[in-house]
């Protein structure tokens, strides 16, 4: 057991731990259950999807992006496809805008149940999970009637949507937002009324008011620490400026609030999507765009489920983007995370890690390599990259193949003399 | 031949009833009957009636894994430890008849005692398994039983000092003599079985070996073979403190003839697995600070509560 003084025990939590479910390190040191130190590590699902981009054409670049997250994959598409719009200064059809919306809803509706569900897994509480998820079904369904996808849907396209919704499509919508609505006043008044759950996540992962400013927390993470921030409402784009919805805040402050916060949040995003099929309006879902977008660049901001994302992209004139850029939500509040965990006990640490909504992978983007001692930037070649690794595996955690193999054929050679 | 025949009936009661394979087999009809219940509960449709034991002889079949660093001895003694003290605690349980197959005065502190070994090897085995995540979930477990283990047993001898005896045979004679006494003790009851919950390691007191904190607590380098001993320990103590709990608390059906005995029996032990999966399927897991200091703060003066109500009972009623 690595020891840290005479009473600190240091506990690793992922790349590969039941509470996570995708790879990231923290690395906690605790003084009995309590944590008293975090250290976080990124990087373990690099996937270099802004290079690929680049070598892509915008229309390529559409699909690549909407797979950055498997979950709030509209979010991404439809963030990069306005500043593309943006760029090439298309307005898109009226319908079309609704048709966003409607999907967006749609996702966060089926994001924000899932979080409920995992978040109730993390605390023991599974029959809370079973009952969410099974609910997040008729979602699924949903979209895979919709757009034909059950994840990834592939709805947007420059300058509009690809597919249209028939009349019927938005009565069966109202249906199951009928249904979900019930369910989840069921959901709310288990997360008010539930002690055990109440117990477990009242006064943990407090984080207030000033450091969530500082720390630059987005998303329901923030608004339930009462930071009165949606970009749905502050810079509205597709339908939202036509559409009446509060936004939730939350003085708890803690992962009670941003339950609470994302529950109430789902009730909005049933109001919102009645109001949507109401007012759908009638035309064309698409408009011809140019396949070369022209120089330029524009950053769009989109309030995903789990905070605000922020895509930058550069044109330069040809079907390729020059620099496209991406900030998942997850990344802003990971810096949250381990101001959140401290001084909490280590039973707490995943419900902690879930109440951002964590989506690793999205947030896993560029490496820039600093030397820490002379402080100054420099690339890598690829050959130093690979040098590195090796050294470093050789010397810190990883195999030395050399040294199994050997001892595996003595192994062997023995089993083969008996 | 007489020493032939009580050898033979002996291997008997040892391997066969109420030993190891009426108990192994009893026990794995009880994690199936939590298993379904708790599906069913979740809106799952759950197992078939005989994915316990698929699942056993999957795991007898598996390699067992010991990390280099583990006390081999210890590592392989405390699955074998917990199973032999539960099976030797049901000796002594009263099941339909008044006594259990070995009874003597004071029986029922033995069978508490023994009832506690599976946790202290619990503690053992994951201790020496030399892990992190093992090694705090042994540290837990021990945390845990300093917690449960006072009502528990609180309650169980308030039940006995009513009935003036330590044997199971003399609380079961007494409250088959006094009906309606019994009822005095259901407070005990439901300290009992929330204690009961610790001693399982069942949600809400899950905490040695949550999943999501400390991977598998104490079983997390556990694999194979002694994996499977350690899971069989664990069906067995289930049913073993279900039987504990029905025979002090719900001591009805002893005068019955063979046949509805068995079934008073079998319901008594069903209503309290029942209950166990219940809170495990309506509850979040709690904390190990919350459950300590519900332990000490409320369930602890409730158990004194009951102590002090069964002295008035014996001093005013009993006379």
């Amino acid at each position: 057991m690595p020891q840290n003084g005479p009473e600190e025990v240091q506990v690793p939590v992922g790349p590969q731990h039941p509470a996570l479910k995708e790879p990231e390190s923290f690395l906690l040191s605790l003084r009995g259950e309590k944590i008293t130190a975090v250290n976080i590590k990124l990087g373990y699902n690099h996937r270099g999807i802004e290079k690929a981009a680049e070598n892509r054409t915008y229309v390529q670049d559409q699909y690549l992006i909407e797979r950055i997250c498997g979950i709030c994959s509209h979010s991404h598409s439809m963030c990069f496809v306005q500043a593309v719009e943006e760029i090439a200064g298309i307005e898109i059809p009226a319908r079309a805008k609704y048709i966003r919306t409607l999907i967006a809803e749609l996702e966060r509706v089926h994001s924000h149940l899932l979080w409920l569900g995992v978040a109730g897994h993390e605390v023991g509480f599974d029959t809370l999970l079973m009952y969410t998820w099974r609910d997040r079904e008729a979602v699924m369904d949903l979209f895979a009637k919709l757009t034909g996808n059950r994840v990834n849907y592939g709805m947007n396209t420059m300058g509009g949507v690809r597919r249209d919704v028939t009349p019927e499509d938005l009565a069966e919508i109202k249906k199951v937002v009928d249904v979900l609505e019930e369910r989840t006043k069921y959901y709310i008044e288990v997360a008010t009324e539930e002690s055990t759950l109440i117990n477990r996540l009242s006064n943990v992962g407090k984080l207030s008011y000033e450091d969530c400013i500082n720390l630059g927390a987005v998303g329901p993470t923030a608004r339930a620490s009462g930071v009165d921030r949606d970009t749905r409402r502050d810079d509205p784009y597709a339908a939202y400026g036509e559409l009446e919805f509060n936004v939730i805040t939350d003085k708890h402050a803690d992962v009670y609030g941003r339950t609470l916060v994302r529950v109430q949040e789902l009730m909005e995003s049933y109001k919102m999507l009645r109001q949507i099929v109401d007012k759908m309006p009638d035309g064309p879902v698409v408009v011809k765009v140019p396949k070369k977008v022209p120089a330029g660049e524009a950053l769009s901001r989109y309030e995903a489920p789990r905070g605000e994302d922020v895509h930058f992209v550069k044109g330069n004139g040809t079907d390729k983007p020059e620099r496209v850029r991406v900030r998942a939500p997850t990344l802003a509040n990971l810096q949250a995370v381990s101001k959140m965990l401290e001084d909490n006990y280590l039973a707490d640490m995943p419900i902690v890690i879930a109440a951002i909504d964590p989506c690793f992978s999205c947030t896993d983007r560029m490496i820039k390599l600093c030397d820490t001692v002379k402080l100054e930037d420099r690339v890598l070649t690829w050959d130093e990259v690979r040098v590195n690794g090796i050294e470093w595996y050789r010397k810190n955690k990883g195999l030395n193949l050399a040294e199994l193999n050997a001892s595996l054929a003595g192994k062997m050679g023995k089993a083969w003399k008996q | 031949m007489e020493a032939i025949a009580a050898l033979l009936t002996l291997f008997f009661h040892i391997l066969i009833f109420p030993g190891l394979l009426f108990l192994f087999v009893f026990g794995l009809a009880a994690e199936f009957f939590d298993r379904k219940f708790y599906a069913r509960m979740q809106n799952r449709i759950g197992p078939p009636w005989y994915q316990t034991l698929a699942d056993f002889i999957k795991l007898i079949g598996k390699e067992d894994m010991i990390p280099a660093a583990a006390d081999k001895v210890i590592f392989h003694l405390m699955p074998i430890f917990a199973v032999t003290a539960a099976v030797t605690a049901f000796m002594y349980v009263p099941l339909w008849s008044e006594t259990g197959i070995y009874a003597f005065n004071g029986d029922v502190v033995v069978v508490l005692y023994l009832l506690t070994i599976p946790t202290l090897t619990f503690f053992l085995g994951g201790w020496y398994s030399r892990s992190v995540y093992s090694m705090l979930g042994a540290a837990r477990s021990l945390i845990q039983l300093f917690a449960y283990e006072v009502p528990l047993f609180m309650c169980i001898l308030a039940a006995a000092m009513l009935a003036d005896s330590w044997s199971f045979k003399g609380i079961v004679e007494f409250y088959s003599s006094h009906p309606g006494y019994w009822m005095f003790n259901i407070l005990g009851l439901c300290i009992a079985l929330i204690s009961l919950l610790g001693k399982l390691e069942k949600t809400p007191f899950d905490i040695p070996e949550a999943e999501t904190e400390i991977v598998a607590g104490t079983f997390t380098e556990y694999s194979g073979k002694l994996l499977a001993f350690f899971k069989v320990a664990l069906n067995i103590e289930l049913v073993v403190g279900a039987s504990v709990l029905a025979a002090v608390f719900l001591p009805f059906g002893y005068g019955l003839p063979l046949f509805g005995g068995i079934v008073m029996y079998f319901i008594k032990v069903l209503f309290i697995i029942f209950l166990v999966s219940l809170a495990h399927s309506v509850l979040a897991r709690l904390r190990i600070d919350q459950m300590i200091n519900l332990c000490w703060k409320v369930f602890a003066p409730l158990a004194f509560l009951q102590v002090f109500i069964n002295l008035l009972v014996k001093g005013l009623l009993l006379k």
